[in-house]
C-alpha cells in the first residue's frame, strides 16, 4: 500500500488510501470485487489525460473492514464524505462492477460534482423476475468455472499458482470484502432502479461481449434505466474490458469523456 | 465420564462419487427416496431410543441440503427424542444459530423441548462448517459475532420471566421478548458451544459453557482445551471442571479385533464420504484471508476431513477409537490422559451403512465393558496427577494435517 503513489484520508474513522495521479479533469474510478484497477496499464494511459482519483473500498488490497461496515450503503457514504473531503468538481466518475453499483448509488444521491457517468460492466439492479438468476452466483461457482465466465481469454487471468503469499491473501480478502458489499440482496439493491431516474448527466456504460458474470443483456436493460444512458460492447472482452481490450476500451472511454 | 451416543442421520445410498460434484449444497435431492429416507428416520430414532435404554447419552445435530445429514431441523428429531425417551440426557449440538436468524424462535423451541423431556435438554450452538453458509444464503463473515449475540438473546429469553424485554443489538432486533414455555431447568438448560481452536474455547469458558471439540485428535487438542482453561482460569479464578470439556471421535467397540475394524472400517464413511466441492469450502469469510488464500491456492483441500482416510492412521491420530473393549478403554484413556481430561466423550457410534444391529451391539459392549472404567478414570481425577502425567508426555510432533488442518466448528 505504502507506495509513493497512494496516500490517505481519515473519514469516520477509517484510513482511506488512494492513488491520485496525473493532471487534468478529475477521474474519480471505483474499482470492483477483483480489487484495485489502477496498477493496470490502461489507468497509466488515462493518468496522461486526467486527474486520476483511485480510493481502496475498504475491505480490499489487504485492508481492514470497519467494523460498522455492512453494505454498499456505507461504502456510498464514505465516498460521499470523500468527494466533500478531497472538493471534488467537475469529475467523471467510473466504477467497474460492484465499484460501478457504488458510482451509480452515489449518482442518484447527487450529481452536483459530477459532469460524466461511466459504468463498466456493473452490477447493482435486477432486471429479471426473481427465478431469473441476474448474476451469476460467484460464491457458488467452482473456482475455474468462474474463471471461464469471467474472461473472454482465460490465459489473461491471474493465476493464483503464480501468486505470493501477500498476494494471495490480499485476494482472499478482496473476496469476504466483496461478499460483506454484495451478499445479500446479491448484487444488487432493489430500490436503485426506481432512483435511476434522477442521473441527470451524460452517462455511458461498457461491456464486455463475452461477460458471462453480467450478460451484454444485462448491461442494456441497466443502460434502460437510465435516461439517455449509451451502451457500449466491446469484443473480445470479459468481465473486465480494462484489461483483455484496454484499447477498444480507451477509444470508448475517451470519446465519451473528453 | 458421561457419553453420548451420537449418528449424523446420513443417506448412504448415493451413486458413484465420479458422478456428482459435491455431496453437499449441490447434490440434487432427486437421489433421495423418500421411502427409504422413512425407514431410515425411524431407525436412527430406534438408535437413540436404544441409547436411552442401553444407559447412553443421546447426541444429535443438523446439517443443510446434504446425504451425510439428513436433519435439516435437529428440534423435530429432538421433540420426538423427548417423548420416546426416559432417561437420557438429550444434547443438541447445535442449533447454527449464526446462519438461522431468528434467536427467540430457538430459544422457544429449546425451551419446549426442556419442558417436554421434563429437563433433560442439553442445548448447543455452533457456527457451522463452512458449506453451511450457501444453503442458509447467510455470508460466513461475522458469523461467530453473529452466534454470540444470539447467544446473548436467547440467555436473556430463558431467563427473564418478568414480561416482554427489549433486546436491539448489532444484528437482531426485538422488542417485545417474552418466550412461553420458559426452560423446565433453572436457570437454564446447560449450554454446549463447539470449539476448533484455543480462541474459540476463552469465549466458551467465560460463560462457563461445555466446549466441544470434534476430532482435533492428538495434534490439536491440547491447544484448544487449554485456550478453554487458561480461559476459564483467568475468568473465574479456579480451573475448569472436567465436566465443561467434551471430546468426539469415531468409536466402534467389537467383540473380537476384526469385528471391530470391520464396524470402525464401515463408520470411517464419514470420512470417505465428504466429497465437497471447493467454492462450498470456502465461502468468504468463513476463513480468515491467509487460510481462504492457501485453499484458492490448491495447496490445501478444505473439507476438513480427509477423503481417504486409513483406519491405523485415523486411530493413531486420535480420531477413532476401535477394538475390543479393553483396547477402546486404553485408547480413550492415552488421549484422555494427553488431552489434560475431560468429562464428555461424543461417541459417534454410527455413521454410513454400520447397520443396526452392529450399531447397537457396539453400544452395549461400550456401556457394559468400557464405560464403567472410563467413569473409574474421570472419578479419580486428580489435578495434580494429571499435570505430572501432562509434563511426562511430550506433545506430539506436529505432523502434517492434510486436510484435517482447519478449525471448522461443527
Amino acid at each position: 500500500m505504502a507506495d509513493g503513489n497512494t496516500e490517505s484520508i481519515t473519514l469516520q474513522g477509517i484510513e482511506l488510501p488512494y492513488m491520485r495521479r496525473g493532471s487534468g479533469q478529475t477521474l474519480l474510478m471505483l474499482h470492483g470485487g477483483g480489487g484495485p484497477v489502477a496498477p493496470m496499464p490502461f489507468a497509466a494511459r488515462l493518468m496522461e489525460r486526467f486527474d486520476v482519483i483511485a480510493p481502496i473500498h475498504p475491505g480490499f488490497a489487504g485492508t481492514r473492514i470497519p467494523d460498522h461496515f455492512d453494505d454498499i450503503h456505507d461504502l456510498k457514504f464514505l465516498y460521499l464524505d470523500f468527494i466533500d473531503a478531497l472538493d471534488i468538481r467537475d469529475a467523471v466518475l467510473m466504477g467497474f462492477s460492484m465499484g460501478g453499483w457504488t458510482a451509480a448509488e452515489l449518482a442518484v444521491m447527487t450529481t452536483a460534482r459530477f459532469s460524466r457517468l461511466v459504468l463498466v460492466d456493473s452490477v447493482g439492479v435486477k432486471p429479471g423476475d426473481r427465478d431469473t438468476r441476474d448474476v451469476a452466483d460467484v460464491f457458488a461457482l467452482h473456482p475455474a468455472e468462474l474463471l471461464k465466465i469471467t474472461w473472454h481469454d482465460t490465459a489473461k487471468a491471474p493465476n493464483p499458482a503464480e501468486m505470493d503469499e501477500d498476494a494471495l491473501a490480499a485476494m482472499a480478502g478482496n473476496r469476504i470484502a466483496l461478499a460483506l458489499y454484495t451478499f445479500d440482496p446479491y448484487m444488487h439493491n432493489p430500490k436503485l432502479p426506481g432512483r435511476l431516474h434522477r442521473i441527470d448527466i451524460p452517462t455511458l456504460l461498457i461491456w464486455g461481449e463475452s461477460d458471462g458474470l453480467v450478460t451484454p443483456e444485462y448491461g442494456a436493460a441497466f443502460r434502460d434505466m437510465i435516461p439517455g444512458a449509451r451502451l457500449a460492447v466491446i469484443p473480445e472482452a470479459g468481465h473486465a474490458p480494462q484489461a483483455e481490450q484496454p484499447e477498444a476500451f480507451l477509444s470508448e472511454f475517451l470519446a465519451f469523456a473528453t | 465420564m458421561k457419553t453420548w451416543f451420537f449418528t449424523e442421520d446420513a443417506y448412504p445410498y448415493l451413486p458413484d462419487p465420479d458422478t456428482y460434484e459435491s455431496i453437499r449444497v449441490n447434490l440434487p435431492n432427486k437421489h433421495y427416496d423418500p421411502d427409504i429416507g422413512a425407514d431410515l428416520y425411524h431407525r436412527y430414532l430406534d438408535m437413540w431410543t436404544a441409547a436411552d435404554e442401553i444407559g447412553l447419552e443421546i447426541m444429535l445435530n443438523e446439517h443443510h441440503q446434504t446425504a451425510t445429514c439428513v436433519v435439516p431441523a435437529a428440534p423435530l428429531m429432538l421433540s420426538i427424542l423427548a417423548r420416546e425417551t426416559k432417561r437420557a440426557r438429550l444434547l443438541i449440538l447445535g442449533n447454527p444459530i449464526g446462519n438461522r436468524n431468528t434467536p427467540v424462535r430457538v430459544a422457544e423451541e429449546m425451551a419446549m423441548v426442556d419442558v417436554l423431556s421434563r429437563g433433560r435438554l442439553e442445548c448447543g450452538f455452533v457456527r457451522g462448517v463452512p458449506y453451511e453458509s450457501a444453503p442458509a444464503n447467510v455470508i460466513a463473515f461475522r458469523g461467530t459475532e453473529r452466534l454470540w449475540e444470539a447467544h446473548d438473546l436467547i440467555m436473556k429469553a430463558w431467563t427473564h420471566h418478568e414480561g416482554p424485554f427489549n433486546f436491539e443489538g448489532r444484528f437482531y432486533h426485538m422488542r417485545q421478548v417474552n418466550i412461553w414455555p420458559r426452560p423446565y431447568q433453572q436457570p437454564h438448560p446447560p449450554v454446549w458451544v463447539t470449539i476448533g481452536s484455543a480462541g474459540s474455547g476463552v469465549q466458551v469458558s467465560k460463560h462457563k459453557h461445555v466446549g466441544a471439540v470434534f476430532l482435533a485428535g492428538y495434534n490439536g487438542i491440547r491447544t484448544i482445551f487449554d485456550g478453554y482453561r487458561s480461559g476459564y482460569r483467568e475468568a473465574h479464578g479456579s480451573e475448569a471442571p472436567l465436566d465443561r470439556l467434551a471430546y468426539c471421535a469415531l468409536i466402534h467397540v467389537g467383540e473380537n479385533e476384526s469385528r471391530a475394524r470391520e464396524g470402525a472400517e464401515k463408520i470411517l464413511w464419514y470420512m470417505t464420504s465428504n466429497k465437497v466441492a471447493a467454492q462450498w469450502n470456502n465461502p468468504p469469510g468463513y476463513h480468515p484471508p491467509h487460510v481462504a488464500a492457501m485453499i484458492m491456492k490448491g495447496t490445501r483441500g478444505g473439507a476438513g476431513v480427509p477423503l481417504n482416510p486409513q483406519l491405523d492412521d485415523q486411530m493413531a491420530r486420535g480420531n477413532v477409537f476401535a477394538g475390543t473393549p479393553d483396547k477402546v478403554f486404553e485408547q480413550i484413556k492415552a488421549f484422555w490422559e494427553y488431552s489434560g481430561g475431560f468429562g464428555h466423550l461424543l461417541m459417534m457410534g454410527q455413521a454410513g451403512f454400520l447397520s443396526y444391529g452392529d450399531t447397537l451391539s457396539s453400544m452395549q459392549l461400550f456401556n457394559d465393558e468400557v464405560y464403567p472404567r472410563l467413569r473409574e478414570l474421570t472419578e479419580s481425577y486428580d489435578p495434580d496427577r494429571m499435570a505430572y502425567l501432562r509434563n511426562s508426555l511430550p506433545d506430539v510432533e506436529a505432523t502434517s494435517l492434510g486436510d484435517l488442518g482447519f478449525a471448522f466448528v461443527r
